[in-house]
């Protein structure tokens, strides 16, 4: 097999990335303190709300971009972008799909999320959010039976006041870093989530987001409440158009896990990487935090296969004794793509578990790095950590970085790490061809093997998805 | 089946192959033998078409066709065959997955439909029963964490599964005890057919007391130097190759 056919395998089209014309309305670029007024009177929300995210901003103001994060890319200027954009025929609100823009829909059509068709079918509960605004919320009836509430921030903001106000920035603090701060302060939509006592969500939950209107940030805000000895599993997918300028993506994620609650989140993303020379593409600053009480278990799962950078870290705190953190990830990047992401795996309780695998697949000429902390403090008795980072390069231009970070500050802790590297070797490639399996399904097969541990935590749908995506992205990248 | 002609081939600019004649009808089986470096392996990498293996002179034709100007991939679906001296493990990917795998593509190829599972899954059991591999290899991943002997009897299986024209074995037997030579050989042995050629490609004799060629021939410096029946292995065997190499300078 030839240089040029791998190349060719590599430099496969964005399938997401058509643009959907609707009349929209946008803010003019710049923030400033009238910008989160106007926000949030868009929203008509509480004075509370405005005085937290106005704390958020002027703590914003205050602070500077990190640069420790492995990856390079010109200072953003945060007066360039527009912080509020909704399409207009959401003015009115749709009280149920059918009131719901048919372009819209389209799109989530293209999408291959066709909203009536999961409604009926699948049976997956989806809150899509467009832009700024959530769409639509379907399954609402079935999941208000058992109890459980799944709506946009928004409305939790005015319909679950006490809630809100008790759990939101209760994980993730206005003033936890830069992007998480900009985030608090002009946060558009998300979603919110929660199950009570004891119920088992008798669904997937599953939301998609998706950066339509040029120059606009999307922050959204995400909050779940799994209490005591509930269970929820949640989907997040993600695309956006093509573009050639970049686009900033700043999300916050809060989990709150409860006495034996159960908490499993699922991420497959897919942002727009920018195209084969490196123009355009996504800027994905995304804080992802978990706090598990007593006897609870968070678990992420992710699958990172766009952007142009990825800047991000699901973390867990375990702050209840015997509580279990687990973050399973693939991070794939190709071309020009960059990604410095990881976890956080903060152990308090006594007993407390946590275990990491991480697998970064580099190709072309992106860099890929894994950074993580396990930290066990001292009431962390008998506190026990794995951690597996495996590193696949493809071709010969590309980049994989390990940067681990141990702290143990008790002696009856247990921390493992192991740390591979590997390459889809020239060897492995013809054996595949010589029994007559084509290149593009001999790098898919390594590839979605050397995944094959990650790929069994995710629900059934999206690993079939996952491993599409996976060869979507590989198109053109050995070399 | 395979005819090659004035074969010339190398690798980084160093020519192996120099004037690389032989011809292999249906239903033989053909012995190539000689010491290191005289380009036994370059033979069997050639034929398969293998990255960085350059053909500079010559012709060679299979079944008909112009093997030298298809892709690697295309070879094997035309029904030649390779069992690797070295074969590589392919972590992840089960056994399984990877014969599946390149048993569609064969028949995708030979315009036959995909071979359901529960069929698929029967001949590839029958199969393991023949090379004595425990069904526990199918779900493994390919080759991954195989002895030597296991990597070889899973090449024999992948070959009882695609069914190939023409099966080159590339030292397949270095490596192996007594018991697992014989288990490589029989599964060979059950593939003879009229329509099927082999290359059996081996510095010893030992294999073909197992396997019976029809023709042994002696490959040095790139080119075949001496010919002969299944005596030539033994005559070998009794005397090494420094004979041939002393009468052939002695010639010239």
């Amino acid at each position: 097999m030839s240089q040029e056919q791998i190349d060719q395998l590599i430099t496969k089209d964005y399938a997401a990335g058509f643009v959907t014309d609707i009349e929209s309305e946008t803010l003019a670029p710049g923030l400033d303190e009238d910008v989160i007024r106007f926000i949030s009177g868009k929203k008509n929300e509480p004075e509370w709300m405005l005085e937290w995210r106005l704390k958020a901003y002027r703590a914003w103001r205050e602070m500077v971009e990190p640069e420790w994060a492995h990856v390079n890319y010109p200072k953003i200027d945060f007066d360039a972008l527009s912080y509020y954009s909704a399409p207009k025929s959401m003015e009115d609100k749709p009280k149920s799909l059918d009131e719901v823009d048919p372009e819209l829909l389209e799109t989530y059509k293209k999408l291959g999320i066709p909203l009536h068709e999961q409604e009926m079918l699948a049976g997956v509960a989806v809150d899509a959010v467009f832009d700024s605004v959530s769409v639509a919320t379907t399954f609402r009836g079935k999941l208000k039976d058992a109890g459980v509430i799944f709506c946009s921030i928004s409305e939790a903001v005015h319909d679950y006041p006490e809630l809100i106000k008790k759990y939101l920035g209760s994980v993730v603090p206005q003033k936890d870093n830069f992007y998480a701060a900009l985030n608090s302060a002009v946060f558009s939509d998300g979603s919110f989530v929660y199950i009570p006592k004891g119920v088992r969500c008798p669904m997937e939950l599953s939301t998609y987001f998706r950066i339509n209107e040029q120059n606009t940030g999307q922050f959204e805000r995400t909050l779940i409440i799994a209490d005591e000895g509930s269970h929820v599993s949640y989907l997040e997918g993600c695309t956006a158009p093509m573009r050639d300028e970049n686009q900033l993506h700043a999300a916050v994620v809060e989990l709150v896990a409860l006495d034996d609650a159960n908490i499993k989140y699922s991420t497959v993303q897919n942002w727009y990487p920018g195209n084969a020379e490196g123009h355009g593409g996504i800027y994905n600053f995304v804080t992802k935090r978990g706090i598990a009480h007593t006897n609870a278990r968070i678990s992420w799962t992710q699958v990172e296969t766009g952007s142009a950078i990825t800047w991000k870290y699901p973390s867990c705190v375990l702050k209840g004794d015997n509580s279990v953190g687990e973050f399973y990830s693939v991070a794939l990047t190709n071309n020009y793509q960059q990604a410095d992401t990881g976890t956080k795996m903060i152990h308090l309780g006594k007993n407390t578990r946590s275990t990491i695998i991480s697998k970064g697949i580099s190709a072309g000429k992106s860099s890929n790095a894994y950074r993580g902390l396990v930290r066990m403090n001292p009431a962390a008795e008998g506190a026990r950590n794995y951690t597996q980072c495996d590193s696949l390069l493809i071709g010969d231009k590309c980049a994989a970085h390990t940067f681990p970070y141990i702290e143990s500050k008790n002696p009856s802790a247990v921390i493992e790490h192991e740390a591979t590297t590997s390459k889809v070797s020239d060897d492995q490639l013809y054996l595949c061809l010589q029994r007559g399996i084509d290149t593009e399904k001999a790098v898919s097969m390594i590839v979605n093997g050397f995944c094959k541990e990650v790929f069994k935590e995710l629900p059934m749908e999206f690993a079939v998805e996952a491993g599409k995506l996976l060869e979507v992205s590989l198109e053109g990248s050995v070399g | 089946m395979l005819s090659i002609n004035n074969l010339h081939a190398k690798i980084d600019d160093k020519l192996i192959l120099k004037e690389l004649n032989l011809q292999v009808n249906a239903g033989e089986v053909h012995a190539i033998m000689g010491p290191n470096g005289s380009g036994k392996s370059t033979t069997g990498h050639v034929l398969s078409g293998r990255d960085g293996y350059e053909v500079v002179e010559g012709s060679v034709s299979f079944l008909g066709k112009n093997l030298l100007e298809m892709d690697t991939e295309e070879r094997a679906r035309e029904g030649l065959f390779l069992a690797f001296q070295y074969p590589v493990e392919i972590p992840g990917v089960s056994n399984m997955e990877f014969m599946k795998a390149a048993v569609d593509a064969v028949r995708e190829h030979r315009g036959q439909e995909a071979i359901d599972a529960v069929s698929f899954l029967k001949k590839t059991r029958e199969f393991c029963k023949a090379v004595n591999l425990d069904q526990n290899f199918l779900k493994r991943g390919v080759n991954e964490g195989f002895s030597g002997g296991e990597k070889k009897r899973n090449e024999i299986l992948q070959m009882m599964l695609l069914e190939p024209k023409l099966c080159i074995l590339d030292e397949t037997d270095s490596g192996l005890d007594i018991d697992a030579l014989q288990v490589v050989a029989e599964g060979v042995n059950s593939l003879r057919s009229p329509e099927r050629s082999f290359l059996i490609v081996t510095h010893y004799q030992r294999l073909l007391d197992y396997i019976e060629p029809d023709f042994v021939h002696v490959l040095a410096g790139g080119k075949i130097v001496k010919s002969g029946d299944k005596s030539l292995a033994l005559e070998l065997e009794e005397k090494g190759y420094g004979w041939i190499e002393a009468s052939l300078s002695g010639a010239a």
